[in-house]
């Protein structure tokens, strides 16, 4: 037989394969919930990274537990890996498909199955829209806590298996600390619920080291969240500096002063005006850096925080302090940071947004170096990100059409995270590894670190088919070697 | 950190490193201030005793974060702390070590406030059952890099991993810390008042802590309309088992026929006389423990005898 025609009959071969998988899946779930159209699966192979796509033969919508049992088994019953996605948003590329996964699209299981207001737990669905589900809450005087920029668009799946911060999580703290028990589909198809609505569930914290896994232990169906009351009292300041230095100055002298604001976000330079000139919220554009700073909970401490920080502010040269006068003036304050990644679109066509996190002590000097290594590659970067928690998110402007820009861009950002790192900082705050930052795991991790981490995963995916390739480096297992799925690019 | 106390923590590290030795080394048990040792049940006397080093490495109060050799106290630690006007949130009982409390897991009473022991831990270096020295986490208030090796470690009871050297999350201590007490519906005011630090019940009595601003504190004492009082119950020291409830299931406490009880409303968490009989374990989870020991320590030799599941 010539190389033509064995080439031939392994596409058929494949493209049999392919057929069949598809034909189980829909006979388990619905025809037009398990899509393999070329497009569709052209647009399921990115997330909203840059990072290169993957590819997948399939795409699930399950509505239920069951259908997602029904998609892992599949999966397995046909030899491939299986990718869980949620909104498509995460930065990392965790829901890009490697090594020919089904992958699973939990949107469509987005109901909020049961608010308990006295317990102040809700279960939610996966799929639920993370903004939606602190809409819904309003009424009762409770909101959801982790609020991601995207948050308008992420799901509460995608949340968990990112372990998501957002402004907030100053104060409140990331996902993990509001997920209070996860039901999950393992790799095997099974179904536990980890974690409870108790305080203190038996034997490890199986819910904890699930949050923020990526995908790689298994799929959340029904997630327990924890709801936090609205407080009491609220105020909203906007500080405004004419360096960087004195910005950045004031966050670590008012987290020294032993005040954890609500959030505390800087917006600088070029970044200010972007904003002002999409929101018109106000911003002073002749500022070098911004401060947002909230403050919340009972009346006498807001009062106080806020003479705190205006006190705080002028010992650091604060231009100006204007405190919101109203919800309609904190809404628009609000409004502007939350822009920020629309309003860069009016800057440069495309942009690569980073995600690190320093000691906020050493704030000026990380950011010191990211303006040396962008200029070093010719890039323009714009600084908007949660200086309270020393939260980097470095947006790289450019234009995707200049020849060997991208080589740029990514070498800049292994730089960043490198700088980060040199000052006691690590890879990601709330983006997550994914594809990502897989290969600089072992800047960060020893062999044996990433071994612990390999044997943790292993634990629950014993075969690898949960998200394959994502998080850890090939080879982490020590005296093991990679499991590489086939087909996967590494 | 200047490079010599880093050299003198990674020594420590070493040395407890050493002390554990690797697969062939037989069986160990961290030992910390032994204030809830009995948690999980005896361990094989065969088990060589460990000990954590001590001392606070570094504390810089404007991270507010600190890192703390597990042995150290966390009472020590608090002390250390206070003179910044910080503190940690892990219950402080009498010669209880940061490593021990977290090993075991439980919160302090201040929990409604504080929150859950585990969120207070940023990052975790342990000597694994190969004697090898394992960071998990990273040193910053907000980290999403790789799997969440600290929350695993908390609850572990040491079976997994031998704690020797935490970063943990400071908080700022409260202005004004003051306890009430009287005969009102414990669950009610809970919902009445945004956030206190503690709301407790003995059936008859309930018990309140409120902490912040004095003017808060003063207008929340309003609110909830109870007495003032010297301090908290007493009780809890007496009722040795601890039971794990959804926080709506509290209210049949009195009527369940176990006697009597210290209950955290609002948290769950109940001080008994007598155990709790906990629904059978659900064998998938139980398997993903056995896995979990399994690859953390293929011989067996960290706290034998030890149970995390009942």
């Amino acid at each position: 037989m010539g190389t033509v025609d064995a080439a031939t009959t392994a596409a058929t071969a494949a493209t049999a394969a392919t057929i069949a998988l598809v034909s189980d899946l829909r006979a388990a779930l619905s025809h037009d919930r398990v899509r393999a159209e070329p497009l569709e699966l052209e647009l399921y192979a990115h997330d909203a990274s840059i990072v290169e796509g993957g590819s997948t033969p399939v795409v699930c919508f399950p509505l239920t537990t069951a259908e997602v049992q029904s998609c892992v088994r599949l999966a397995r019953a046909h030899g491939r890996p299986f990718t869980a996605r949620g909104a498509g948003t995460g930065l990392a590329g965790g829901a890009v498909p490697l090594g020919d996964p089904v992958v699973v699209v939990t949107t469509k299981m987005n109901r909020i199955l049961d608010v308990d207001s006295d317990e102040r737990v809700a279960w939610v669905e996966p799929g639920v829209v993370n903004l939606d589900l602190s809409r819904s809450l309003a009424p009762l005087g409770l909101h959801f806590a982790p609020d991601p920029s995207s948050q308008q668009a992420c799901s509460i799946g995608g949340n968990v298996a990112n372990n998501s911060g957002g402004p907030h999580c100053l104060a409140y703290g990331v996902t993990s600390a509001h997920v209070l028990a996860v039901e999950v589909v393992l790799p095997d198809a099974s179904v536990v619920t980890l974690g409870g609505l108790d305080p203190e569930p038996c034997g490890y914290d199986l819910r904890g080291v699930f949050v923020g896994s990526e995908g790689t232990l298994g799929i959340a169906t029904r997630i327990a969240v924890r709801l936090t009351p609205d407080p009491p009292a609220l105020r909203t300041l906007l500080l405004d500096f004419s360096s960087m230095e004195d910005a950045a100055s004031c966050v670590s002298a008012i987290i020294g002063a032993g005040l954890v604001p609500a959030a505390l976000e800087m917006m600088a330079g070029d970044m200010i005006d972007a904003v002002e000139a999409f929101v018109h919220a106000g911003y002073p554009v002749d500022a070098a850096a911004v401060l947002l700073c909230e403050v919340d909970g009972l009346p006498a401490f807001v009062d106080g925080a806020v003479e705190l920080v205006r006190t705080i502010a002028g010992e650091h040269r604060a231009r100006t302090v204007r405190v919101a006068a109203d919800e309609a003036e904190r809404q628009l304050l609000w409004k502007g940071r939350k822009s920020a990644f629309g309003a860069v679109a009016r800057i440069a066509p495309d942009y690569y947004l980073h995600d690190t996190v320093v000691p906020r002590t050493r704030l000026v000097e990380v950011l010191k170096r990211v303006d040396e290594i962008a200029a070093a590659r010719g890039l323009r970067v714009l600084n908007v990100f949660h200086a309270g928690d020393g939260n980097l998110h470095p947006l790289l402007s450019f234009d995707a059409r200049e020849p060997g820009v991208l080589e740029q861009v990514h070498a800049a950002g292994d730089e960043i995270v490198m700088a980060s790192l040199d000052a006691g900082g690590v890879l990601s705050g709330e983006h997550g590894i994914g594809i990502e930052k897989r290969e600089l795991m072992s800047r960060m991790f020893s062999a044996d670190d990433l071994d612990a981490q390999a044997r943790l995963r292993d634990a629950f995916d014993p075969d690898g088919v949960a998200n394959p390739g994502k998080v850890l480096p090939a080879g982490s297992r020590c005296g093991e070697l990679p499991r590489i799925p086939e087909g996967l690019w590494v | 950190m200047t490079p010599r106390t880093l050299h003198a923590a990674t020594d420590a590290l070493a040395e407890l490193a050493a002390e554990v030795g690797g697969v062939d080394a037989g069986a160990v048990v961290a030992i910390g201030g032994c204030t809830q040792f009995d948690v999980g049940g005896d361990v094989d006397a065969s088990a060589r005793e460990v000990r954590a080093p001590t001392g606070i490495v570094e504390h810089v109060p404007a991270e507010m974060t600190v890192r703390v050799r597990a042995g150290t106290t966390v009472s020590d630690l608090d002390a250390a702390l206070d003179a910044h006007g910080q503190c940690v949130a892990l219950p402080a009982n009498d010669g209880a070590t940061v490593g021990g409390v977290l090993a075991v897991g439980h919160s302090g009473i201040r929990r409604l406030g504080w929150g859950p022991v585990r969120d207070t831990v940023l990052e975790v270096r342990y000597v694994s059952a190969e004697g090898a020295l394992v960071k998990g986490g990273g040193p910053t208030v907000k980290n999403v890099s790789g799997y969440d090796l600290p929350r695993l470690m908390v609850g572990s009871l040491g079976t997994l991993g031998i704690i020797g050297e935490v970063v943990l999350r400071t908080r700022p201590v409260p202005a004004c810390e003051r306890w009430f007490a009287g005969e009102t519906d414990p669950f009610e005011l809970v919902h009445r008042l945004y956030r206190p630090a503690a709301v407790l019940w003995d059936g008859t009595t309930t018990w309140l802590l409120l902490d912040g601003h004095p003017a808060d504190v003063d207008a929340q004492a309003t609110v909830a309309g109870l007495a003032e009082a010297e301090a908290g119950p007493s009780a809890a020291a007496a009722l040795a088992h601890r039971w794990s409830m959804k926080p709506s299931e509290l209210a049949s406490l009195p009527s369940d026929g176990n006697g009597a009880f210290l209950a955290q409303v609002g948290v769950g968490v109940v001080h008994r006389s007598v155990p709790q009989s906990r629904p059978p374990v659900d064998p998938a989870v139980a398997e993903l423990h056995t896995r979990l020991k399994q690859a953390f320590d293929p011989t067996g030799r960290l706290a034998p005898g030890r149970t995390v599941l009942p």
